[in-house]
């Protein structure tokens, strides 16, 4: 009953090398092959965020505009109650610009995490049927992410030039720079803490508060100087390089250096694209760091979601 | 089949701790008593296990024996606690139909995902999605959410994305029987040729009649180990017989082919009858396959009783391809005093006007003795089929008439 295609395809597996099932061997080694298992998915990272995005404004009449609602609702929260109730904008010029900046790179940071650190648990029922790169599930929250923010960056430009504030040159490449660093920042820690949030599933709310909290640890809604004048008046002053150089504050700082006021974070940081690049590169040392950790641990997903 | 393996497990063994606290507040409070809140389960002992290409691989063995996890181990799913599991060439795993099915998305962007899934690039997708949706034969509906999509539909797209995904190795999981009558036929067609096509399966099943027919290699599996490994027909006799182990099957065996009287250390004494053709025919006797309602059938069959048996009685059973029981009778129901029985005879079981509506049928003889042991099982040894109109559907075939009430 052998027929021609059965001997082959016999012939040609007998060629084929083996693999052992779904493990990648360790250190970089594994990295580089955890990549390569990927690499074969690539396809369904688009397919994965297209899911996402239609499931996301399903039988919405708006759609995607409701996306836009938010961001705006927000902006006119902060713009009017920090702004001029609290006066905040005193001290800052063009401080709806200033704060829009900042939230839309800060968005994209909390939406990657707090939806990678639910996405194993959300897509558990793949896990424990289908195998292919867990990791795919956090990393596919980067797309849906990326879709947010470039509606966001919309509103943005579109306010900034009316505002005044934008101007074309080399600065609006901080832009750039900043949406790299905390991608790759955001998906290590969310490959990280949705493999840990499978075994101890508070993690998500913990990531919750944490986001909550961390909007008011980066000069978002109030100026860098504020921050690093009350560390030293407090006697912390070792404190403000912690906090200037925390991934999130450079990226917001990137954003504002494109959008709002091009070379006013100089007296603060120096060059700011050396700090960008030396955090884009940490952060990726951490991917490498993260993934490895995510490997140790999704022996056990199938049986523990 | 062909000397060139496939997969290979070596060593595979996979306990689970089983934790009973799960979230951060129940360990702090039962940190110290966190030892008593594990319990270790062994799913899986030692296991080795070669599987050629080509050869279709049923494993069965009661519920909580290991099989699924075996399988998943294989799929790479769950990763052994130690020992390694490696395998070759594209590998597609049929485990739950529609995982990764999105019910906000259509039939068609559903297809494209779950095949992305299982690993088709998009091209390879396009390329056979008109025969995925032929084969699905829900055409019409490709272009609606899934979610108002029956559940027949939805298993039918999804057999038919998984179908299509050209594998090497094709894992499948108590899945053959979905949809109606004849979308299980297309599936097991669609399996058959696999086979033709050298593809290797690996099949876990509680239906018996599956490994007999589709398997060439029969593994079962016990409390996580693996007890026998070889001819299907033989494991499902093991698996029937409630042996725990290979050696004790083989020893009743070997006592029941010299005739001897069986060692201490089996546990069954069995007066011994052999099957023969079991064969379903009509009015002229003369065998036959298919039928209308209302035809004399008649299933006859042959046994060799190498004892004298006093007493025994014989069951008939017909079903359909569902597994449903459509009749079910046996000689003591029908209080028939049969006479003793000894050497070869043939027997005949008449369903004289047999009203069955259309269908597939099969029919299972078993023979007992005067206590009513199980002598002899000839599982779905016959089948025949019932063409009728399409006035009514199902296996009872009863007159239907509508007609107003007078008021």
């Amino acid at each position: 009953m052998a027929t021609d295609a059965a001997t082959a395809r016999a012939a040609r597996l007998a060629g084929e090398p083996w693999e052992s099932a779904a493990t990648h061997g360790r250190g970089l080694a594994g990295f580089a092959a955890a990549i390569a298992d990927m690499w074969r998915y690539r396809e369904l990272f688009g397919l994965l965020t297209r899911r996402e995005l239609k499931a996301r404004y399903k039988d919405s009449r708006l759609g995607f505009l409701w996306s836009l609602v938010r961001p705006l609702v927000m902006l006119l929260v902060y713009a009017l109650v920090v702004g001029e109730f609290l006066g905040a904008a005193r001290a800052i010029p063009d401080f709806a610009i200033y704060i829009f900046a900042g939230l839309a790179i800060y968005t994209l940071f909390s939406e990657i995490l707090s939806a990678g650190t639910n996405s194993l648990v959300a897509n558990a029922g793949l896990i424990k049927k289908v195998y292919l790169p867990r990791e795919i599930f956090p990393l596919a929250t980067v797309g849906p992410a990326l879709f947010t923010l470039g509606i966001q960056l919309v509103i943005l430009i579109v306010a900034a030039l009316v505002v005044g504030t934008l101007s074309i040159g080399a600065h609006l490449g901080y832009a750039l720079l900043a949406i790299v660093l905390m991608v790759t920042f955001g998906a290590a820690l969310a490959v990280v803490l949705s493999a840990i949030n499978v075994y101890l599933r508070d993690v998500a709310y913990l990531v919750e508060v944490v986001l909550v909290l961390g909007m008011w640890a980066s000069p978002i809604l109030y100026s860098l100087s504020m921050a690093t004048e009350r560390f030293e008046a407090a006697g912390l002053g070792w404190l403000s390089p912690i906090y200037t150089n925390s991934p999130v504050t450079l990226a917001v700082l990137g954003f504002q250096e494109a959008f709002w006021q091009p070379g006013f974070s100089e007296q603060y940081v120096g060059d700011l694209w050396v700090h960008l690049v030396i955090a884009i590169l940490a952060s990726a040392a951490l991917a490498v760091g993260a993934q490895r950790v995510f490997s140790r641990l999704q022996g056990n997903f199938a049986q523990e979601l | 089949m062909h000397d060139v393996p496939i997969v290979r497990v070596e060593g595979v063994s996979k306990h689970f701790t089983v934790r009973k606290d799960k979230s951060l507040k129940e360990r702090v409070v039962n940190f110290s008593r966190s030892q008593r809140h594990k319990e270790v389960f062994h799913a899986l002992r030692d296991i080795d296990l070669e599987i050629m290409t080509g050869s279709t691989v049923g494993l069965i063995g009661p519920n909580g024996s290991g099989k699924s996890t075996l399988l998943k181990t294989i799929g790479g799913i769950i990763q052994p606690s130690s020992g390694t599991v490696s395998r070759r060439g594209r590998m597609a795993a049929l485990l739950e139909l529609g995982a990764g099915f999105h019910p906000d998305l259509t039939g068609r962007e559903n297809v494209f995902l779950n095949a992305s899934i299982l690993g088709l690039s998009e091209r390879q997708t396009r390329s056979y999605f008109d025969d995925i949706v032929e084969f699905s034969g829900i055409a019409d509906f490709i272009d609606t959410q899934v979610k108002f999509y029956s559940s027949g539909m939805y298993v039918r797209l999804a057999f038919a994305v998984a179908v299509h995904v050209d594998p090497d190795l094709l894992l499948v999981d108590e899945v053959l029987a979905v949809g109606d009558e004849a979308f299980q036929q297309k599936c097991l067609d669609k399996i058959r040729a696999f086979q033709q096509e050298g593809r290797t399966i690996v099949l876990v099943t509680h239906t018996m009649s599956q490994i007999t027919d589709l398997c060439t290699r029969g593994v079962v599996l016990a409390k996580g180990s693996v007890v026998f490994d070889g001819d299907p027909t033989d494991a499902v006799e093991l698996l029937r017989g409630g042996f725990r182990t290979q050696r004790e099957f083989e020893a009743a065996r070997a006592a029941e082919r010299a005739h001897a009287p069986v060692e201490a250390a089996a546990p069954v004494v069995r007066e011994r009858v052999e099957g023969g053709a079991v064969a379903v025919v009509g009015a002229d006797g003369r065998p036959r396959s298919s039928f209308a309602t209302g035809d004399d059938i008649a299933v006859e069959v042959s046994v060799d009783a190498k004892q004298r048996l006093e007493r025994w009685n014989c069951a008939m059973q017909i079903s359909n391809p569902l597994g449903q029981l459509v009749l079910f009778t046996t000689t003591d129901r029908m209080r028939i005093g049969v006479d003793p029985l000894e050497g070869r005879a043939r027997y005949r079981f008449s369903l004289p006007d047999a009203q069955i509506g259309p269908g597939e049928y099969t029919v299972t003889i078993a023979l007992y003795n005067g206590e009513e042991t199980e002598l002899l099982r000839m599982q779905d040894a016959a089948r025949f089929r019932v063409v009728a109109g399409d006035r009514t559907a199902g296996p009872v075939a009863t007159p239907v008439a509508f007609d107003r009430v007078p008021a």
